[in-house]
């Protein structure tokens, strides 16, 4: 196989790849996982209060 | 501190160690810094002594400043990122105190061995072998640490600050170990293990991943904790946070041969190089504007707090400094730009601007937590702090900018008969005004260091054992 054709076959791995994380990090299925641990900074406050990343930023629009 | 307390209590010990460490450092690497400014204003500061020339002082201020201040902000910050979000004391009290002494026993030794003139010449690698195997075996102890500790965490997710410290962890080591690679022929003298283009090609892959994983990375797992809890709201886009993670870690490896655009390196890895930067803007800015958004709804607390004034601002800076490196990185832009004062303007519009203010920014909400105070001893002396590093960042990169462009048009200017239109001394005389506004830029910076010693030294004198042992303790009950 010539080099060209390895690079190629590179470039297309990785774009695979690439759209391959954004349907996985986008898929609605990991919505509450994500949003779990997007408060994982919070969890250890003081006063535990659930908070939704959705609804923090949507009420303030 | 007995087992039974200590798996119900963070280790906060090495985080306070560590970060008044990074206050310390700061002082030190920037005066530095604002010293070595100061002799290519005044020449005779050399004071005519071999070691304290600008060329042995320079990799001290560029270690000490990197390693010194930015790596003991990077440990405390990711041990108390890492066990605040595992819920989960650190896995090893005494790995975590060798990592400590460890890491400031290779700071005091390049404090010693680079004004004597020891060596490997390699840039931001100078520490010679003894050193390096070193700083190999510390950094080793500080993976076990961190990766330890998430392992045995109390939380469900890894959250994405832990994704990004662990990457700077593990590609650090990879890019040490690689690059310092050499024949020792004595205790202190070693040749590298690479020559010619392919031990260029090393370095600046060791020297841009530096910047990438090191000065990047590292310092975008403290903005994915210290951006969201300053602000009191989650991250704008947790989904967009693990995009930027895989992106930005699977483009910066490649970006290192912008550094040896023109050189003896092949055209196709230049190229390569080149095109690799300029993609990099997409996951940069794709970080940037997720850090920015978190303040969605809440940026009317920039008007009250200094500390989240800090953390923005060196976002601001981020995003300018990364749309800035692609744009160097393009050949025919990096034609003028190289070797010239913009290069130096670059880097410290990255290294002020975003790695220390986000650092500084960072300390100022975590000092007080780790020593058990409600905030700082003075919030009016972070506010100054805040202003004296806007302005001197901006007066620094400013003047650069005059400088390089001024040096890339002198130095490639040709008259008619194909002769230099001017000689080296004529373009560096014309820096001479750009080097003055530097070193006074340089100066309120550290300046602003000096206000935060003086904060750190009161919140830290006013603290109580009995209240940081409190403050350590891992609430119940709260764990996912």
């Amino acid at each position: 196989m010539d080099i060209g054709t390895i690079r190629g076959i590179g470039t297309a791995v990785v774009f695979i790849a690439f759209v391959g994380v954004v349907l996985w990090a986008y898929s609605s299925k990991r919505k509450s996982n994500f949003d779990e641990a997007a408060n994982l900074p919070f969890a250890d406050d003081p006063k535990p209060k659930a908070r939704d990343e959705q609804s923090s930023r949507s009420n303030n629009q | 501190m007995s087992t039974a307390i200590s798996q119900t209590a963070y280790n906060y010990k090495v985080v306070r160690q560590f970060a008044v460490m990074t206050v310390i450092w700061g002082v030190i690497g920037m005066g530095l810094g604002v010293f070595i400014a100061s002799q290519l204003v005044w020449p005779e500061l050399n004071f005519g002594l071999e070691w304290t020339s600008f060329g042995r002082l320079r990799p001290l201020h560029t270690n000490a400043v990197i390693f010194a201040f930015g790596g003991c902000a990077l440990m405390a910050t990711s041990f108390y990122v890492v066990q605040r979000t595992s819920q989960v004391r650190l896995i090893s009290d005494s790995l975590a105190a060798f990592v400590f002494w460890g890491w400031q026993a290779v700071i005091v030794l390049a404090v010693i061995t680079l004004p004597l003139g020891y060596t490997s010449t390699k840039e931001y690698a100078e520490l010679e072998w003894p050193i390096d195997i070193l700083l190999g075996i510390v950094w080793v102890a500080y993976a076990v640490v961190f990766f330890g500790t998430i392992v045995k965490r109390k939380t469900k997710h890894i959250y994405v600050g832990n994704w990004f410290f662990g990457a700077f962890i593990l590609v650090t080591a990879l890019l040490h170990i690689v690059n310092s690679a050499a024949v020792p022929v004595s205790l202190f003298k070693s040749y590298s293990a690479y020559s010619g283009a392919t031990d260029a090609m090393i370095q600046w892959w060791y020297g841009h991943n530096a910047v990438g994983f090191f000065l990047t990375t590292g310092f975008l797992g403290m903005m994915y904790y210290f951006v969201p809890k300053q602000a009191e709201r989650p991250i704008y886009s947790y989904r967009l946070s693990i995009v930027h993670f895989w992106a930005l870690i699977t483009l910066y490896i490649w970006a290192g041969p912008h550094h040896l655009h023109y050189t003896a390196l092949p055209d196709w890895a230049q190229s390569l190089g080149m095109a690799m930067s300029i993609i990099l803007l997409a996951p940069s800015w794709g970080g940037m504007i997720n850090g920015m958004m978190s303040l969605s709804g809440a940026w009317h607390k920039l008007r009250t707090d200094p500390i989240l004034r800090f953390l923005v601002v060196s976002l601001a800076f981020y995003g300018m400094s990364t749309f800035e490196g692609p744009m160097m990185a393009i050949k025919t832009v990096n034609a003028l730009s190289h070797y010239t004062d913009w290069t130096i303007g670059h880097v410290h519009a990255g290294a002020l601007g975003w790695v220390a203010m986000i650092s500084i920014g960072a300390l100022y909400h975590m000092l007080p937590k780790v020593y058990g105070r409600e905030q700082m001893h003075s919030i009016a002396l972070i506010n100054v702090h805040f202003w004296l590093a806007t302005i001197g960042t901006v007066l620094y990169i400013a003047s650069m900018w005059v400088n390089g462009i001024t040096q890339g048009l002198m130095w490639r200017a040709v008259n008619e008969d194909g002769t230099l239109t001017y000689s080296f001394v004529e373009a560096l005389e014309a820096s001479h005004p750009g080097y003055v506004v530097r070193m006074i830029g340089g100066a309120f910076f550290a300046t602003g260091m000096l206000f935060m010693a003086y904060n750190t030294f009161r919140t830290v004198r006013a603290a109580k054992p009995a209240e940081y042992d409190a403050a350590a303790q891992i609430p119940v009950g709260v764990a996912h």
